[in-house]
């Protein structure tokens, strides 16, 4: 389920930047949007949270779109979840996982759980049609939930 | 938010040492709190834990015949090798539900600190390590524990069929029948009792532990009536929320600068969280080992086991559906960072309640609060502390003078209230 840390430098720049002050302080140009490329380009990807909350240490499950760059979803995707609390040097405390394919290209992420506040990245690793590509998110959770 | 929090209690403790007079608005500086620090102080009321989760694993949850016969048996030295260990020999009702020791102390001595019991329910995952998914899982442990209570599964439903039949058939249907079985048997016991239980056929095996499970989930039930109490703390965050703090504070003002630290730089508040001030998770924070020879590797090999139980969510005992037990179908398997990882204890009464630890190897709070000041390496794995010096990017090492480590030690002692028994829905 591990896959590369690809982004880690990138994290690492950004929390550096933030490195003075306490932990806790998402970097102020953190990109908090939940649909963008993949790193090569090679889909586009759009999370989905739950349509309200989910409260803190609530198990609750998260819906991936795939397609491709031209907008047709992409079917029969391998995806490998991993992420965490980069300015608090874990991970999630559930291990979500990409259980099943709901409707062409929409895909039921699982086992989702945020223990605290602050920011959390999600980070997948997609497999499809001989294509492998990366995904980052970043989102900022608060006690009523993801901050939409 | 945090770093503001931070840079604003260093500014606000720098000109509260100053004694500064209340400001236009009536209150005094360090007791200015901003909206989003007011909220991170709403999320930690006692009032903000929801009502005992329902367990699916568990029918009898919520039942007051249950927590009833939980209640007597949570008692009950007979439940016990020797006749001398109940569940209250450690966990007694006059210290938080704890013993007061490093070291549980049963039959023999035992590895690990004993955890109290109030909001238990709470967790996810019981025992230091989380190698139990229920809490009436977890109270089968302890009574087959050699250190513990010493007992095995026949010799266990034998006492409930002598004195609980009653009771517990009104709970639970029949008992399995016990002619023909051993005195003494049981997986976990002695050699004698452990050939003695693989002499009984699987109906029988499985007739006796399905009363064990039961025996489990009797004390899961009353254990879920036990619940914290305000604190000070409570009571002050309250009148924050109110904007009445500054008429009669139930807080000092070392012990609100305590806070602030506990939210701000001392980092507390990342894993001290919540109501209960627990992300009920497991993290290696570098506690020294109590035998450097034999490091406690905590989480890691406890993920195994809670897989491998068989009272477990997903086990024949468990009373969840088959697309139940979502904790366990989704539980993190990286060993990686579960090494010497422990869950983070509810800080509840915490000034009640030393020494401190896994194995009790830090005798008081201000040993404690040192400990992360200091945040040394860890015994084994990783800790998730900054380390001085180490270039620790994503996180900055944890700095208190020795005035604030007497602050958060002071905010840790506001903490502290009753322990009540609700009673039974």
């Amino acid at each position: 389920m591990m896959f590369h840390r690809f982004s880690l430098t990138a994290l690492v720049a950004l929390a550096s930047a933030v490195s003075m002050t306490a932990c806790g302080t998402p970097p102020k140009d953190l990109d908090l949007s939940l649909q963008h490329a993949s790193v090569q380009q090679r889909f586009v990807v759009r999370m989905e949270p739950p349509a309200s909350g989910p409260a803190i240490n609530q198990m609750h499950a998260w819906q991936v779109r795939l397609n491709s760059p031209d907008g047709a979803p992409v079917s029969q995707a391998r995806i490998a979840f991993d992420g965490g609390m980069p300015q608090h040097g874990h991970g999630f405390p559930t291990q979500p996982r990409v259980t099943r394919e709901i409707e062409p290209g929409v895909y039921a992420l699982e086992g989702v759980k945020f223990s605290m506040t602050g920011w959390w990245d999600m980070r997948l690793a997609i497999q499809a049609g001989g294509v492998a590509d990366t995904a980052v998110f970043n989102v900022i959770v608060e006690p009523t939930g993801v901050k939409r | 938010m945090k770093a503001f929090t931070a840079s604003l209690a260093g500014l606000v403790l720098a000109v509260a040492t100053a004694a500064v007079p209340p400001d236009a608005f009536g209150a005094p500086r360090e007791e200015r709190w901003s909206d989003a620090e007011k909220g991170v102080l709403a999320s930690m009321l006692i009032e903000r834990l929801p009502p005992a989760p329902a367990d699916e694993s568990n029918a009898f949850a919520a039942r007051a015949d249950a927590a009833a016969l939980g209640k007597r048996l949570f008692a009950d030295v007979r439940l016990s090798r020797d006749g001398r260990v109940a569940c209250a020999s450690c966990h007694a009702a006059d210290k938080q539900f704890q013993d007061d020791r490093p070291l549980g102390q049963g039959q023999g001595t035992g590895r690990r600190r004993t955890m109290p019991v109030a909001a238990a329910t709470h967790s996810t995952w019981l025992f230091w390590d989380g190698r139990k998914d229920s809490l009436w899982s977890q109270a089968l442990g302890p009574l087959e524990d050699s250190l513990e209570h010493g007992a095995n599964r026949v010799q266990l439903v034998r006492v409930l069929a002598a004195h609980y039949r009653r009771d517990y058939e009104a709970v639970f249907g029949p008992l399995p029948g016990l002619q023909g079985l051993p005195e003494q048997a049981g997986p976990l016991g002695d050699e004698a009792q452990r050939r003695a239980w693989q002499a009984m056929s699987g109906t029988q095996r499985d007739g006796v532990n399905r009363a064990f499970a039961n025996l489990g989930k009797s004390i899961a039930a009353y254990e879920r009536t036990l619940r914290h109490g305000e604190s000070r703390f409570d009571r002050y965050v309250r009148a924050v929320l109110a904007g009445t703090h500054d008429a009669a504070p139930a807080l000092s003002r070392e012990e609100i600068a305590g806070l602030r630290l506990f939210l701000g730089k001392g980092q507390c508040a990342t894993c001290h969280n919540g109501p209960l001030l627990s992300d009920q998770h497991f993290h290696n924070t570098g506690v020294p080992a109590r035998d450097p020879a034999r490091p406690d590797r905590g989480r890691a090999p406890a993920i195994a086991a809670v897989q491998a139980d068989e009272f477990n969510c997903s086990g024949r005992y468990s009373d969840a559906p088959p697309q139940g037990c979502q904790e366990l179908r989704f539980m993190a398997l990286d060993t990686a960072a579960a090494e010497g990882a422990f869950k983070t204890p509810a800080l509840r009464n915490v000034a009640l309640r030393a020494p401190y630890m896994h194995a009790g190897q830090i005798a008081t709070l201000e040993e404690v609060v040192e400990h992360y000041a200091r945040s040394p390496a860890a015994p084994v794995g990783h800790s998730e502390l900054a380390q001085r010096g180490a270039g620790h990017a994503e996180r900055p090492p944890i700095r208190l003078s020795a005035q604030e480590q007497l602050e958060l030690v002071a905010f840790l002692r506001a903490l502290s209230g009753p322990i009540e028994e609700l009673p039974a829905p």
